[in-house]
């Protein structure tokens, strides 16, 4: 009754080895993060307290403002420390909404791209339930890219561009890995004196990304997409952008929020963006080389399966490769990996765990049969060639069987 | 892809005698309870390869929120998921929704618009756990689906629990023998209490975690106003058994035959005695209200037959026969006649509701199922 052959040492059984291809959920603290994170434990002082103890902490927490600051193209003071992308993402949608309505009632539209990831969508769609916005989704091409004149078009339509309160377009798609021409939208979006945002959570590794070179107004940083822990994260603000607070207390971070400081997190972020912007080039191309031999080889065992997003090249992040698998479901090939020791993403998680269709690739004009059916491989700094000969054993029977499913 | 017949010598079969332990790849459902839990534990000490799945059936948010006393809150699956951390498999969520939706929700309105009496934790046995939870295990290599059901097989025969008073087999007895060949029901040997003790003894969470009662996808336990806001007001009149008008209705689908509480009459029975709903006519919306003794039948009328403990009978069969979950079994007389199976019980029976199964037993073993059309 075994269809499968595969009875006592099977294929089927978890590998005593992992292929972590999920990077672009998180990826592994880089070494020298730890060490930095696990020395600045033991150390004792809040950076708001005026004593000894707190200047030293505020010290480090200084330090690592000027060194995320430099890695990023960004004045000290331009850097706002938050506990996550979220944080930095909600801070930004609901904190510039907020100022801009406050200075002038008619602005009322939040301009988003159909595909931004959902601490911002949520957010714009919070403003719309509460607050009265008028939340437009920016259109995007098969390939998830939105043009310039697009934003255009979408600031000139309707009320026109002094209804509009802010923009936010992320700077790298989470699951499809497309590049957004952010330096010129953000043009556009100076031309009509509208606050511009990006989300570059996953941009801030393997892409280089200057705040002042793309001339946006807040860029949103997390922490444990590039080597740093969890729960860390930035909000790069120009001087004159002054977002209403989310969170209200002790006025720290220029009074756009409160919190106490967490230093051994802020310097073990600041740790990793220095190692990470250091080796950048070299380990971007190393990344799309084994990015492009996955796509060839899982093409090849899988000849009907569809590259979502930019092709590989300087439109697409160099650590993601996006498949579609037609008539399968994503989170039974998910499953099947899993089972394999490889791990890897159908995209967006929701409620429960229930897998829901993408809305990434949905915007994409992907029926909701290709949307279901799709993976996302994405590389980091541990990713070598054996993961890709891992994922590339196994994805044809991978598929084949994940279809016999999709069809019972 | 249907479940494929695999004969008799079915590896799950073997595992469930508990002798030729094969190593089976386990898919085990659980609900976030206690049994399913304990089950899915007992799968992984018998020696399978036992990976946990969470079915999500509600695609309503609201439910989620409404707290544990369904089986597809939110709680529920991190409680699912907590039982499986601590028993250490792999454990995924799949999403029945539409399916739950399709074949147990609207299978579940449209019989009692009939004028029926559904049973939905049967029908999700028959059409989700075992069939679209089944068919797609297979699919993906599984040779089997755990269950926290309290009933046995033996040698592919389906059992009454040891535990009688939490025994499960009258809403799995609508299995197929291909269903039950891939099923496994690692508790029927012993009691619910025993269940609780031994997750106790694991370290599961669940161990003192309530049991579930109501309708899942009803978790106010209001079925009359869930069956209300999908089928809308239909009034009728309710009449005695010859005919006078002692009350009317806003929809026949709130009744069931047998039923004493809720009928809000006007009018008191002549003889002062309570009165029970005697029979729904769902097209003219009329409701017949009676005396007790005229829900006494003996003859039941059944279809869609099926048969697992034995062939199906050439000739009348001694049985005993259980029409509703939790009822006590009476002795019959099961006649195969066609499509129609003809149950002539020894005894007088009350109460007996089309759309409910009828379940034979032989003993404790179970014979077959078939679904109530009608009894006199």
């Amino acid at each position: 009754m075994n269809d499968s052959g595969s009875a006592g040492g099977s294929p089927d059984q978890a590998q005593d080895y992992l292929v972590y291809l999920d990077h672009a959920a998180t990826t592994p603290m880089l070494p020298d993060a730890i060490a930095v994170m696990t020395r600045e434990l033991a150390q004792l002082g809040n950076p708001s307290s005026l004593h000894n103890a707190g200047r030293r902490a505020r010290r480090v927490v200084e330090e690592s403002r000027e060194l995320i600051a430099e890695c990023y193209g960004a004045r000290p003071s331009e850097v706002i420390f938050t506990s996550g992308g979220t944080e930095a993402d909600n801070l930004a949608v609901k904190g510039l909404y907020w100022a801009r309505r406050d200075g002038d009632r008619r602005r009322s539209r939040v301009l988003v791209t159909a595909v931004e990831h959902h601490a911002v969508l949520d957010p714009a769609q919070w403003l719309a339930s509460h607050e009265a916005a008028q939340v437009g989704r920016l259109p995007v091409d098969r390939t998830g890219l939105i043009t310039p004149d697009a934003l255009r078009a979408a600031i000139e339509a309707g009320p026109g561009p002094e209804a509009v309160a802010l923009i936010s377009v992320m700077w790298a798609n989470n699951e499809v890995g497309t590049i957004q021409p952010i330096a010129g939208l953000a043009a556009v979006a100076r031309e009509y004196q509208i606050p511009f945002h990006t989300d570059a959570v996953q941009a801030a590794g393997p892409l280089p990304v200057s705040f002042a070179a793309a001339g946006v107004d807040a860029l949103t940083l997390s922490g444990h997409k590039i080597g740093g822990p969890v729960g860390v994260g930035a909000l790069l603000l120009a001087r004159g952008a002054e977002p209403v607070p989310v969170l209200h207390g002790g006025g720290q971070e220029r009074d756009v929020r409160s919190g106490t400081l967490d230093a051994p997190a802020i310097a073990a972020f600041a740790a990793a963006a220095q190692i990470v912007v250091k080796h950048r080039e070299e380990e971007a191309a190393r990344l799309a080389a084994l990015r492009d031999s996955l796509i060839q080889r899982v093409l090849a065992a899988v000849p009907d399966a569809i590259l979502n997003g930019a092709p590989p090249g300087p439109g697409r992040l160099p650590g993601n490769a996006h498949f579609s698998f037609p008539g399968c479901e994503g989170d039974a090939l998910l499953m099947l990996l899993d089972a394999k020791g490889i791990a890897c993403s159908t995209g967006s998680a929701c409620t429960a765990g229930v897998a829901q269709p993408s809305h990434v690739l949905l915007a994409m004009g992907a029926d909701e049969g290709r949307a279901r059916g799709s993976l996302r491989f994405s590389f980091g700094a541990t990713s070598t060639a054996a993961d890709v000969a891992a994922v590339a054993a196994v994805i044809g029977e991978v598929v084949d069987r994940a279809r016999r499913a999709g069809r019972a | 892809m249907g479940v494929a017949a695999s004969g008799w010598a079915g590896r799950a079969r073997a595992a469930n005698r508990l002798v030729a332990m094969a190593r089976l790849k386990v898919l085990a459902a659980m609900s976030g309870g206690v049994d399913s839990a304990v089950a899915a534990a007992r799968a992984v000490d018998a020696g399978h390869e036992v990976t946990g799945v969470h079915l999500a059936l509600s695609s309503n948010p609201q439910s989620y929120r409404s707290g544990a006393r369904g089986c597809c809150t939110l709680e529920d699956a991190r409680d699912a998921r907590r039982a499986a951390d601590v028993i250490g498999i792999p454990f995924y969520v799949w999403d029945l929704a539409e399916r739950f939706a399709a074949d147990v929700v609207a299978d579940f309105v449209a019989e009692y618009a009939r004028g029926r009496t559904p049973n939905p934790c049967l029908r999700c046995n028959e059409k989700i756990k075992f069939a679209a939870v089944l068919d797609r295990a297979v699919a993906l290599g599984f040779d089997a689906v755990c269950t926290g059901h309290h009933a046995r097989l033996d040698a592919g025969r389906l059992r009454r629990s040891v535990d009688t008073g939490k025994d499960q087999s009258y809403v799995l007895a609508v299995l197929t023998q291909a269903q039950l060949d891939r099923a496994l029901f690692p508790l029927g040997d012993c009691t619910k209490d025993e269940v609780r003790a031994e997750a106790a003894r694991r370290g599961l969470a669940v161990a003192a975690k309530p049991d579930s009662h109501d309708v899942c996808f009803i978790p106010d336990g209001d079925t009359r106003g869930f069956l209300a806001a999908r089928l809308g007001r239909s009034p009728g009149v309710i009449v005695a058994p010859d005919g006078a008008l002692v009350g009317r209705h806003d929809g026949s689908y709130a009744f069931t035959v047998g039923q004493r509480k809720g009928l809000a009459l006007g009018t008191p029975a002549a003889d002062g005695r309570p009165r029970y709903v005697l029979d729904i006519q769902p097209v003219t919306g009329t409701v017949t209200v009676g005396p007790a003794e005229a829900l006494d039948v003996r003859q039941i009328t059944a279809e869609r037959a099926v048969w697992t403990g034995c062939p199906p009978p050439s000739k009348p069969r001694d049985c005993l026969v259980q029409y509703r979950a939790h009822g006590e079994p009476l002795p019959a007389v099961a006649t195969q006649d066609g499509d129609l199976l003809r149950i002539q019980l020894q005894t007088t029976a009350r109460g007996v509701a089309p759309g409910q199964a009828a379940v034979l037993y032989d003993g404790d073993t179970v014979l077959g199922s078939a679904t109530i059309a009608a009894a006199a």
